[in-house]
């Protein structure tokens, strides 16, 4: 049945899509090609969220070859949640691409557009829902090749730069994986997860697994952009066409989050990774370092994308501060936030190609007064930005709530305090682009010739939000699975 | 002296590496951050290759009268791996082709001074 096959699916469509895209090479029918995968990768991924609800993990070997022999996909609730938010991202982005890529790419390079972005998406399907370590390898380069040449699609000169140094920091780091990943085969003779999970506990007092983890964990941390590691973030998010962005802030940071996830709980386990190794106080430290900074830095930012793009470092922190507590309730918060942050910037970052769209530029000297031209994108934007805030009726509460619980059932109040201050910085930063576009006089130059963007990227950028408003009030489906995935990951039972 | 001698991949590996990155961090050409780039990348192929050799092991085809093998699973996880970096350094050239095109440099701080005047 086809049923049976559907983790494969998942990664093949989007892949399969990409040459068809380019083959076409017309804009028309490589939009069609690539939402129909989008939205058929969607889909897939609710019946896996579904089946693993039900039925527990699934398991699929590649080609009909078993373990250890064959490459094996995994599918758990930790990894359906990421699949589900990752897939459902790109359907509303894709679906609000077709007007804003004419208008911000040579109309030359729109196909390629196309094939570039549904590469990326299954590449980023690919690491999410693969069960062995060199495959994730290969597809973190695939998903991570094709968004550097998104990146340097845009026209702005300055994108080409932005996109040389995430792909120079972009490769040490899957490098540093893939030696992190050498030195574990080299002590288990396996490169499958389970295995590795099974055998490390054996092996674990050696060095070499000392190394490895500290060279995994470096590595993935530059494809989180945790500070200080994050330098390639806020210019590759500035530059990069407005679609890029809003796709990429929203899935490459916490497909990237998830793999962290798998090697720490999953492969090290958690008694290696915060007993053996100081990883909770280094992850603490660095986590409150990039709230701060980053949200300070974002206050100081006239570009809107380049704000959000701090933002998304500060947010990384947030996520990076609910695995540092090492405890169900601090890992629920991380795998909430991972969902919650991808919903928040995914619309934040569509309300602002939007804005691109009809300003060319998202600067919040050019945004003042547009709550009048824009009311539609604007209230988008506004209701975005409380969640990012953490307003309660918005998903961003929830991650809060969870992460503040956390905190205090370990007894560490100045960190809930800490969190709830923090809040108040994205408020100022949030507040700057409000006031400008509702409470300042509006550009003369601009008139009253500003009109509302289009309906096709309209609605996909109020489902999102409206998401993000859905996500806050019912949080059944949220909870529940990252709870669960949360004790998955910690080897408890349930 | 053997702990010297009996690692001396590692040695070449970890010189390898450390030249790699050395390149990458100090230099301010463009293309030059590349080859620093694949000599880093090259440095950890061979970890993974002289982490296949068994000692005293023949190559890896079944012949008869042999019964050890050197393992073949990290030759062909690096083949892999080496098509993955010359897709990046394609990558990178095309980027620098084209920051070339738009800067008329390829070294990092004219690209900086000319980003800044504006």
């Amino acid at each position: 049945m086809i049923t049976q096959h559907l983790p494969i699916l998942q990664v093949i469509i989007p892949l399969l899509a990409a040459p068809l895209c380019l083959l076409a090479s017309d804009r028309r029918v490589a939009w069609a090609v690539s939402l129909a995968a989008s939205w058929a990768a969607f889909l897939i991924a609710a019946l896996l969220l579904d089946q693993t609800l039900k039925l527990g993990v699934i398991t699929y070997a590649l080609g009909g070859w078993s373990v250890p022999w064959g490459i094996e996909y995994r599918v758990d609730n930790v990894n359906a949640l990421v699949l589900l938010i990752v897939t459902a991202v790109s359907s509303a982005v894709l679906t609000f691409a077709r007007r804003s890529v004419v208008k911000e790419l040579p109309s030359a390079r729109v196909h390629l557009f196309y094939a570039l972005y549904v590469l990326c998406l299954g590449g980023l399907l690919g690491i999410t829902v693969t069960g062995d370590a060199f495959n994730l390898f290969v597809f973190m380069e695939i998903s991570a090749l094709a968004s550097y040449a998104l990146i340097a699609l845009s026209e702005e000169r300055r994108a080409l730069t932005a996109s040389y140094q995430y792909l120079f920091m972009g490769t040490i780091g899957a490098t540093f994986i893939l030696i992190g990943i050498g030195l574990l085969y080299m002590m288990t003779g396996t490169l499958n997860i389970q295995d590795l999970s099974q055998r490390l506990p054996a092996v674990a007092a050696s060095h070499t697994v000392e190394t490895a983890f500290a060279f995994i964990t470096v590595g993935i941390s530059i494809k989180i952009a945790l500070m200080p590691l994050h330098l390639w973030l806020p210019n590759a998010y500035t530059y990069a066409p407005s679609v890029v962005t809003a796709f990429i802030a929203a899935t490459a940071t916490k497909v990237a989050f998830y793999v962290l996830l798998r090697f720490m709980f999953t492969i090290f386990g958690v008694s290696f990774a915060f007993k053996n190794m100081p990883l909770s106080i280094i992850f603490m430290a660095l986590a409150l370092t990039a709230i701060f900074a980053g949200s300070t830095a974002a206050i100081f930012q006239d570009n809107v994308k380049r704000m959000l793009a701090y933002s998304s470092v500060a947010q990384i922190g947030y996520m990076i501060l609910g695995i540092s507590l090492a405890s169900a309730t601090g890992l629920t918060a991380a795998i909430l936030h991972l969902f919650n942050h991808a919903l928040m910037k995914g619309a934040l970052f569509l309300a602002l190609g939007c804005v691109c769209y009809r300003l060319g530029v998202a600067n919040i000297e050019q945004m003042r007064g547009l709550g009048r031209g824009m009311p539609w994108t604007m209230a988008a934007f506004v209701i975005g930005g409380l969640s990012l805030v953490g307003v309660p009726l918005t998903v961003g509460f929830i991650s809060k709530w969870y992460l503040v619980v956390g905190a205090l059932e370990q007894g560490w109040w100045p960190l809930a305090v800490a969190v709830l201050l923090t809040s108040l910085l994205t408020l100022i930063y949030v507040w700057r682009v409000v006031e400008a576009a509702y409470f300042q006089t509006p550009v003369a130059a601009r008139a009253d010739d500003v009109r509302e963007a289009p309906r096709s990227m309209l609605l996909p950028t109020w489902a999102l939000i409206i998401a993000n408003l859905y996500f806050g009030i019912d949080t059944r489906l949220t909870v529940d699975v990252a709870s669960q995935a949360a004790r998955q990951l910690l080897g408890l039972s349930g | 002296m053997s702990f010297l001698i009996g690692h001396y991949n590692y040695w070449i590996v970890i010189f390898l590496m450390m030249t790699g990155l050395y390149v990458v961090i100090a230099h301010g050409n463009l293309v030059k951050k590349i080859v620093g780039l694949n000599i880093f990348q090259a440095s950890v192929f061979i970890l993974f290759i002289s982490m296949g050799k068994v000692e005293g092991g023949s190559a890896p085809i079944v012949t008869e009268g042999i019964t050890l093998y050197s393992n073949p699973v990290p030759h062909v996880l690096i083949l892999t791996a080496i098509v993955v970096s010359v897709a990046t350094t394609a990558l990178a050239l095309a980027l620098v082709v084209r920051i070339n095109e738009a800067y008329h440099s390829v070294e990092e701080d004219e690209i900086h001074e000319q980003d800044q005047s504006f």
